[in-house]
């Protein structure tokens, strides 16, 4: 690994940009750094499902030419990006991770793709995501699983694991990611960087494959949160395309980033959440997110404890609601227009309909499988009222105890995820346990309001990171911004350094040091 | 209790259109039960008068001018179809054998 790549894919996005503004280095040069720390090191971790080496150096060739004429160009213009899976990419391999859209190459770009290509930045590559976002570990993806680069024996989170663990593998400074239920905010616990989903209509859905259509929300995945504001920005804003789409002011989030970066959150009151807590959370999560809560009072912030006791019933409300709308949208892969087709073994002639059952067999995995029909049950007649109608009401009393807690503070503060990651394997035979990282993410969807994640340090029993969740009241994301930067400044600053500077060296690395691994 | 057999997760499986061996058919009856017993919660949690909510934000319908504008080609469309045919999607039968 040559020094050059290093120092070129360790720097943040804005030390890009502005690097590239200055005519430091060019985007050939950044963009080839990654592809060869890809080459290097991806084979460990798996990130990737594709890479876009001869696209990615022929766009940054176009924007370096760009820049040498004195075209304006927008900030993150030559800065690359791996793109999740989950968004249709026009020309390059699109497959959710799912053998049925294996090697499925889309004809339009998502307006998400669209837009960071419209900023000029480099794509790199697709990520690995558990199949159709179903999951938290990344391990139901059809083609393995994505390993945590602070431990190769760990899951990397999910269902965005590939964007969160290009992150902390330094193979890309930003990536994207969808968040239906903690997709974005979980791995990036896990994995010491930062992730936000954003209110719900604020990043258009138009080319992303639909998991749950009124819980899916696009977002931006960083190591820092300044970084994560400016890509905030390029994917956000109206689109004509999704129905679902925000009209109307979003506030500035890269302006409040720089805001909280300087540490001064007077008059800002910040209510611990009862119920996202205590019981079931790992005792290192524990104590780092209530150090964290004291570094928001140190800096200036009232802190509270308010309690949102519909909570509880979220995780299963979201059960319902999500395999639901899921198996809806998942009825168009019936192998007819794209994807998969698999003929049925020992018949003759088969109809369209056991064509379509052949091939949702040997294309959807367990996971799929069990979200579909788990959905189509609680859909069905008898059952609609008592599970898909009670599930509807609890979401009303979750937004009603949202909007009582945000009379009483400006943001609400929680653990991302009760525990840091987890052995791979350890949860894939039991759904309901892997269901349960998601307990203090899912709230904030079912809601729509906006949430983050940042990391909150190491837990002690086991050296790996926790993350710290902040959530927000609708269209006010910018305060996740203000709140998130001051406290990664704070932590910065007690410990010299980014969180995920602490990541152990992967071996490509050590290879380089002319030292060999000694077990991890 | 939400148990929920072997008979009925075949039924569900041909209502969603997808094949199961008989090894998935046992598995999935069991994680399925256990899953909807700890989702079964949600019934006792709100009263009559709670609304449902099926949408995170306010909806208002959207609609655009019915204008012609700039699609996929017709091959672009067929492009990723396992089977086309004069411009088409190729299909299987859509009918059943006369009985």
């Amino acid at each position: 690994m040559s020094p050059e790549t290093t120092a070129l894919t360790r720097r943040t996005a804005a030390e890009l940009a502005a690097g590239l503004a200055a005519g430091e280095f060019s985007s050939v040069e950044v963009t080839t750094a990654h592809l060869n720390r890809i080459a290097e090191v991806d084979g460990d971790v798996h990130a990737y499902l594709h890479v876009a080496g001869h696209q990615a150096l022929a766009d940054a060739r176009a924007v370096d030419a760009a820049r040498a004429s004195g075209e304006r160009l927008a900030p993150l213009a030559g800065v690359p990006i791996a793109v999740k899976d989950v968004m249709a990419t026009r020309g390059v391999p699109t497959t959710c991770g799912s053998a049925i859209l294996q090697g499925w190459v889309p004809p339009y770009d998502a307006t998400v793709v669209r837009r960071i290509k419209d900023a000029r930045m480099v794509v790199l590559g697709k990520t690995n995501m558990d199949e159709f976002a179903m999951g938290s570990s990344t391990e139901h993806s059809a083609f393995g699983p994505t390993r945590n680069p602070w431990d190769l024996t760990r899951i990397p989170g999910g269902s965005g694991g590939g964007s969160a663990a290009a992150l902390a593998a330094f193979t890309a400074p930003l990536a994207t990611g969808t968040d239906t239920g903690g997709s974005i905010r979980q791995p990036a616990a896990v994995t010491g960087t930062v992730g936000v989903k954003p209110t719900y209509g604020a990043v258009s859905r138009y080319g992303l494959v639909a998991l749950a259509s009124s819980l899916d929300q696009a977002g931006p995945c960083a190591r820092t949160v300044l970084d994560a504001a400016l890509l905030h920005e390029v994917m956000a804003g109206h689109d004509p395309m999704d129905s679902t789409s925000l009209t109307g002011s979003y506030p500035d989030v890269v302006a409040a980033a720089r805001r909280g970066a300087t540490g001064d959150l007077d008059g800002l009151t910040v209510a611990v959440v009862r119920e996202l807590g205590g019981e079931g959370y790992q005792a290192g999560v524990r104590q780092r997110f209530e150090e964290a809560v004291e570094l928001l009072t140190q800096a200036g912030a009232t802190v509270v404890e308010v309690s949102c006791p519909s909570f509880t019933a979220a995780l299963g409300a979201y059960y319902l609601i999500l395999p639901s709308e899921a198996s809806s949208n998942l009825a168009k892969f019936d192998a007819m227009r794209y994807g998969l087709r698999v003929y049925p073994r020992g018949v003759d002639d088969p109809t369209a309909e056991q064509v379509m059952a052949a091939t949702r067999e040997v294309g959807f995995g367990a996971e799929v499988k069990r979200r579909i029909i788990l959905g189509t049950y609680a859909l069905s007649s008898g059952y609609y009222d008592a599970y898909y109608g009670s599930a509807q009401k609890v979401r009303t009393l979750i937004q009603r105890d949202f909007a009582a807690a945000f009379e009483q503070a400006d943001v609400l503060v929680s653990p991302t995820a009760p525990t840091t990651a987890f052995p791979l394997g350890e949860k894939l035979e039991d759904p309901l346990a892997m269901y349960l990282n998601d307990v203090a993410t899912i709230p904030a969807n079912l809601a729509g309001i906006p949430g983050m994640s940042v990391p909150s340090g190491l837990a002690p029993e086991d050296g790996l990171p926790t993350g710290l969740q902040i959530l927000a009241p609708a269209r006010s994301d910018d305060r996740l911004y203000l709140v998130g930067a001051a406290v990664e400044a704070a932590l910065t600053a007690r410990r010299g350094h980014l969180l995920l500077d602490e990541a152990p060296p992967l071996r490509a690395e050590l290879a380089a040091a002319g030292l060999q691994e000694v077990g991890r | 209790m939400s148990a929920i057999s072997r008979e009925e997760v075949s039924h569900l499986a041909m209502l969603a259109r997808i094949d199961l061996t008989p090894d998935e058919l046992d598995r999935m009856a069991g994680q399925l039960g256990v899953i909807l017993d700890a989702v079964a919660t949600v019934r006792e949690v709100a009263g009559d008068d709670v609304p449902a909510t099926s949408h995170p934000m306010p909806l208002t319908n959207v609609t655009r001018p019915d204008e012609v504008r700039p699609s996929l080609t017709p091959e672009q469309a067929l492009a990723g179809a396992p089977e086309a045919e004069q411009g088409r999607f190729r299909v299987p039968r859509i009918l059943e054998d006369e009985a």
